[in-house]
């Protein structure tokens, strides 16, 4: 088990190299650069205020040599400085991970409860009208552009507190950890966690039936039928646990990608977290921390993958490590 | 000759029994091809459908609400919202297709060259596919319209690379199982080029998850052209775009004048939505193993 | 010289500031106390340095911890010339025909930190805005080109001269962004206001949360007597709009300072009826639609001048102005300053005319001559949504009337501003936004580049260098105005160097309970807070 853990780490080398070099040279083939941009927002752009500002950043030096620098950097845990900000890039990510951490958990506690047991029940009464109901709202959920979701759900809450208290609310727009003010706290996540995880619940529902109705095809449910075991008994005790198992490879990948719907949905909720941070820094073409924020990712990605084959593996006991 | 008739009569027959067992045990299925057909005619016949020209200012009926002049209303630059959904179909549909179609393919290359080959080079694709995998989409999609600006086909551009590693992975598992089945090997053994074994064998067996794939495809070009649209950064006025007509009526308009937001959103969704529906009843006609008995 | 309108103004301004200042008082008690919350529509700044950044953003978030030598009149912000002193005693009268400014200094200033600031400390920020040393860098040395040195004979004095006399100075010196830092901070560390405050401004500095907030409270050592009004302050950065017209609908905010677009102002009336209270002016900022005639055919002012007349700016600016923050027609000059020139001024220019018929038939008599029949191009843009994107929808549209076919193209900040410095584009939507509506320094926009490094039409014209030289060299007002006229039929008519859509309109729709505050036709003025006070 550990030389086989061992063994994925080593795999996921090259994938962070690979995914360095790609940031690297991806972020320099745009365009202008963030001298461009920090002088251009103001209008005054003349070429010594930008081969001086080149200098300041490092940006006149051989891009063999930049890129030495990130990769030394990362590898020994220090990202530098943001470009932008001038402040360290640890201090940027850090100020931004909890509320994105926050909606994302949330969001895949909602996905979850949601999800297994309609799916579950969608899947028992395959193409009954409940089950199509089921199947129309998932498939609604996954058809829904979520920044259209975002803005309505806004607006909605608006629109019915104000006929209902005679003035409209909103949540707060400014964040408090929940450590400070939970209810404050939680009345600025809760909208965007739903919007995620209805999205979120919509892709994991669809999972759960398919593979539960894959597995009450298996022969070892047509047994228990036939030993006349009640039905109850037969979804708790045996489907409903294997065909978990797609399930919770598909909700560690999505976990992954959830960064992508908070890309959009911290902008319409104006949350300062990880999504908002990065759109920023591609716009700023801020290299130092789209590439440390990019390995970032990766690495979560990396790290969840493992997770979800180890867990896969664990649950699993057909599954070898090889 | 006859026999020839014969054949083509038999093939349709089956055809055509196939397409109506689909209808009959898929409603959902049906329904959402309905929703893909119904857009596809539009987008294809939009200069004889459409009312009005869809890009043409009228400065005497802006933001006008659904009327029967303009069925579904007019936008903030007096665009008949009708005739701009309709034209709107097209650029939906060509982003859709284009990126699903040479997403799916470079996918099935890919996925199929990597299963077939296996070894060193399967190792090298794999991870260059992980890569891809792991690079965030949206980040990656905003580098590439950064880098190109954003005409249509840059929009495809951006939306179609991140797809191919997810059609890759997906094909290559498939393949995988293939490869190991005797009779591969066997044509190897005596001789038969890679293409040949490769096209006669493994491509038919990677068939059916390839077109779920695709049909999955289509409707999340769709949706990523809109997230691009929000950014700023999705296809551009004056060409007719459902993301575009989103982005700039949802954030404007949605409470003054909701018409202008909420049928761009609903061409969005129902599209997206008839694909989806297709995509499932398809899986669950292909699949074997979903079949109903 | 031209100071002679420059001190008269300001002469006027100090009589009608004191006669404004009393007013608001006696109308209705002022109400001390309470916290305001307002947003920057932007992201956040790259840094907190008003000498240095250039952006709104830097300036909405750190204004009223600042300082400024004079600054236009709070109470009268609308007007162009009416200046007062902030940190000064009275508005000087130039010397040495006119080259020589002296300003007394008040007394008994101190920064946040409790220490004097002096005419030293003034002097020495003013040293590095006009002439920054090595290494550290100011984005206003180019506006202060007049000045020659800035001196402090003794703490209470501050001496500026000028290279030549020009009524350019003083628009100049009231510079929002002219921020008083403290003289030992400067000289030990140029960088240390990147990320720190210190300032003796009206508010006190809290924290800054990065990318979200910005904080600060009450200055009870304020040197305007009874100013502050406010406890404090909160300002929360929100990029987008929408979330930025729920927040003042839900009362989550009292407003933002820059200005929204006229289907959020209908939807916060309706919505609020008299909790809401809107101001409007004109904005001293302009799109244009500059070719670039470093590339074909844009280097025939005949298509040039198609491209001019096929737009009828009389029946859009009307229309544009219900969807989107522009409003008012006009030529190179802001049109709320006396050197603008009048609407029968305006229609003699091509593109103005009031025949539009008629202009789009010659438009497309001009394209068949210049060979250039069915021209299509592409219409660079930036990624800005209000009024940037209405404006070149209109004129993409306004161009196909004469058979020309416009693509856009849309690009971030940096790649947007590559091609602009390196030509690639064919024809770009530019914009002139300048902090102070100072016309005879803004209109400079459309100088070659050769004089103006931020012009990209890609042309060299000593005719049009000589006719601004001799314009910003005159000193009679009416004769100014006059080469003024010549300076922009040369450059919209003759040359059509570039081609003006309609002028900005800047409406801010507040919570009614925010008082004190006035409108300017500038997002980057008046926003030290001193002025305003709830009505709660």
């Amino acid at each position: 088990m550990y030389r086989y853990i061992l063994n994925r780490l080593l795999l996921a080398v090259p994938t962070l190299i690979g995914a360095a070099a790609l940031v690297f040279i991806l972020m320099r083939l745009i365009p202008g650069d963030i001298c461009v941009v920090r002088l251009g927002t103001g209008g005054s752009i003349n070429a010594a205020a930008v081969a001086n500002c080149h200098a300041q950043l490092g940006l006149d030096r051989s891009l063999l040599l930049q890129f030495f620098d990130f990769v030394v950097g990362f590898a020994s845990g220090n990202f530098g400085t943001s470009m932008w900000s001038g402040k360290s890039v640890a201090h940027e990510i850090a100020t931004r991970i909890p509320v994105s951490l926050e909606i994302a958990i949330l969001a895949t506690v909602v996905a979850v409860a949601i999800a297994i047991p309609l799916g579950t029940i969608s899947a028992l009464h395959q193409n009954s009208w409940l089950d199509h109901i089921v199947r129309t709202v998932a498939i609604a959920g996954i058809a829904t552009p979520s920044f259209w979701l975002g803005i309505m759900s806004i607006l909605i809450v608006l629109d019915v507190s104000h006929a209902l208290f005679g003035a409209p609310w909103m949540p707060p727009i400014d964040y408090v950890s929940f450590w400070d003010d939970p209810l404050h706290n939680l009345s600025i996540v809760i909208l965007p966690a739903l919007t995620i995880g209805y999205r979120y619940s919509a892709v994991t529902m669809r999972m759960t039936r398919s593979a539960m109705l894959e597995v009450l095809r298996e022969d070892y449910i047509r047994t228990a039928r036939a030993k006349g075991l009640l039905e109850q008994l037969i979804v708790n005790r045996h489907a409903l646990k294997n065909a978990m198992l797609p399930v919770v490879t598909l909700i560690g990948i999505e976990f992954a990608f959830l960064i992508g719907g908070l890309v959009v949905t911290e902008q319409v909720f104006n949350l300062n977290g990880i999504g908002r941070l990065f759109v920023l820094a591609v716009q700023n073409q801020d290299y130092t921390l789209t590439q440390a924020l990019v390995m970032l990712t990766v690495a979560i990605f990396v790290v969840t993958n493992l997770a979800v084959d180890v867990l896969y593996a664990w649950l699993d006991p057909r599954i070898r490590f090889g | 000759m006859t026999a020839v008739t014969d054949d083509t009569i038999a093939v349709r027959r089956s055809w055509h029994d196939a397409a109506l067992g689909f209808c009959r045990r898929q409603p959902l299925g049906t329904f959402g091809l309905a929703i893909v057909v119904i857009a596809a005619l539009a987008g294809l016949s939009a200069e004889w459908i459409a009312p009005y020209n869809p890009t043409s200012n009228d400065f005497e009926a802006m933001t006008q609400p659904p009327s029967l002049a303009h069925w579904l209303g007019t936008d903030q630059f007096g665009r008949d919202l009708l005739s701009r959904i309709i034209y709107g179909a097209r650029t939906a549909l060509i982003i859709g297709f284009v990126s699903a179609f040479v997403g799916g393919f470079a996918g099935l290359v890919l996925g199929v060259g990597s299963a077939y080959f296996g070894g060193t080079t399967d190792l090298i694709l794999q991870r260059v596919m992980d890569v891809l995998m792991a690079f965030p989409l949206i980040i990656m999609a905003l580098a590439v319209v950064a880098i190109f600006g954003t005409g249509v086909q840059n929009v495809i551009a951006a939306i179609t690379v991140p797809l191919i590693p997810r059609c890759a992975r997906v094909i290559r598992a498939s393949a995988l199982s293939i490869r190991e089945v005797p009779y591969i090997d066997a044509a190897r053994t005596s001789g038969f080029s890679h293409a040949r074994i490769i096209l006669r064998h493994m491509v038919p067996n990677v068939v059916a998850p390839f077109l779920i794939m695709l049909t999955a495809f289509v409707g999340q070009a769709i949706l990523a052209e809109a997230s691009l649209s929000y950014l700023g950064l999705g296809v551009q006025e004056p060409t007719p775009a459902w993301g575009l007509m989103l982005q700039g009526g949802a954030e404007e308009y949605a409470s003054t004048a909701p018409w202008i937001a909420v049928f761009p959103g609903l061409a969005i969704a129902l599209t997206v939505f008839g694909f989806s529906l297709f995509g499932d009843a398809l899986r669950d006609a292909i699949d074997p193993k979903l079949r109903e008995r | 010289m031209t100071t002679r309108t420059g001190w008269l103004s300001a002469g006027l301004s100090i009589a009608l500031a004191s006669a404004l200042i009393a007013t608001p008082a006696m109308a209705q008690a002022i109400k001390k106390g309470g916290t305001l919350t307002y947003m920057i529509p932007a992201d956040a700044p790259p840094s907190l340095d008003g000498h240095k950044e250039n952006t709104f953003a830097t300036l909405h978030a750190t204004a009223p911890f600042y300082s400024t030598l004079i600054s236009i009149n709070p109470d009268n912000p609308s007007s162009s010339t009416d200046f007062v002193c902030d940190l000064c005693t009275e508005m000087p009268k130039p010397t040495d025909d006119g080259k020589t400014y002296t300003f007394k200094i008040r007394k008994g200033v101190k920064f946040h930190d409790g220490t004097p600031l002096t005419a030293a400390d003034i002097a020495k920020s003013w040293q590095y805005i006009v002439h920054p040393p090595k290494g550290v860098s100011s984005a206003r040395a180019s506006y202060m080109v007049m000045v020659d040195s800035v001196e402090s004979p003794d703490p209470e004095t501050v001496v500026f001269k000028l290279k030549f006399a020009t009524s350019a100075f003083l628009p100049a010196l009231a510079d929002p962004f002219a921020y008083i830092y403290k003289k030992d901070i400067l000289e030990k560390d140029p960088a240390w206001y990147e990320k720190n405050v210190l300032g003796s401004g009206p508010f006190k500095f809290v924290e800054y949360e990065t990318g979200q907030s910005v904080k600060g409270v009450r200055n009870p050592d304020y040197y305007h007597e009874g100013k502050p009004y406010l406890d404090g302050f909160t300002a929360i950065f929100a990029a987008k709009q929408s979330v930025r017209v729920d927040a003042i609908r839900a009362d989550r905010a009292a407003t933002e300072f820059r200005g929204v677009p006229p289907s959020a102002r209908d939807e916060l009336v309706k919505e609020l009826g008299d909790k809401i209270t809107v101001q409007t002016s004109d904005w001293n900022c302009v799109n244009l639609l500059t070719p670039n005639q470093k590339k074909k055919p844009f280097d025939d002012v005949r298509v040039r001048r198609a491209l001019a007349l096929a737009i009828d700016p009389w029946k859009g600016a009307p229309a544009l102005s219900k969807i989107a923050t522009v409003h008012t027609v006009g030529g190179l000059v802001f049109p709320g300053s006396p050197l603008a020139a009048n609407k029968e001024e305006l229609q003699k220019i091509v593109g103005f005319g009031t025949d539009i018929e008629k202009a789009r038939a010659e438009a497309r008599k001009l394209l068949k001559e210049a060979g250039a029949e069915g021209l299509k191009f592409e219409l660079m843009n930036r990624n800005v949504d209000q009024p940037y994107k209405f404006v070149a929808t209109w004129a993409i549209d306004e161009w196909s009337k004469i058979g020309v076919k416009v693509t856009q193209r849309v690009l971030p900040t940096g790649p947007f501003y590559e091609a602009l410095r390196g030509g690639t584009f064919e024809v770009a939507v530019e914009f002139n936004c300048q902090n102070m509506v100072n016309p005879l320094l803004d209109v400079a926009k459309v100088l070659p580049r050769s004089v103006y490094p931020e012009n990209y039409g890609g042309y060299e014209d000593p005719k049009l260098i000589e006719l601004y030289n001799s314009m910003l060299k005159e000193t009679d007002p009416a004769k100014q105005r006059a080469k003024m006229r010549d300076f922009e039929t040369y450059a919209l008519d003759t040359q059509v160097v570039t081609i003006m859509t309609p002028w900005w309109s800047r409406i801010i729709a507040h919570r009614s309970y925010m008082k004190g505050w006035k409108i300017s036709p500038s997002h980057y003025l008046n926003l030290n807070l001193a002025n305003i006070w709830l009505d709660k």
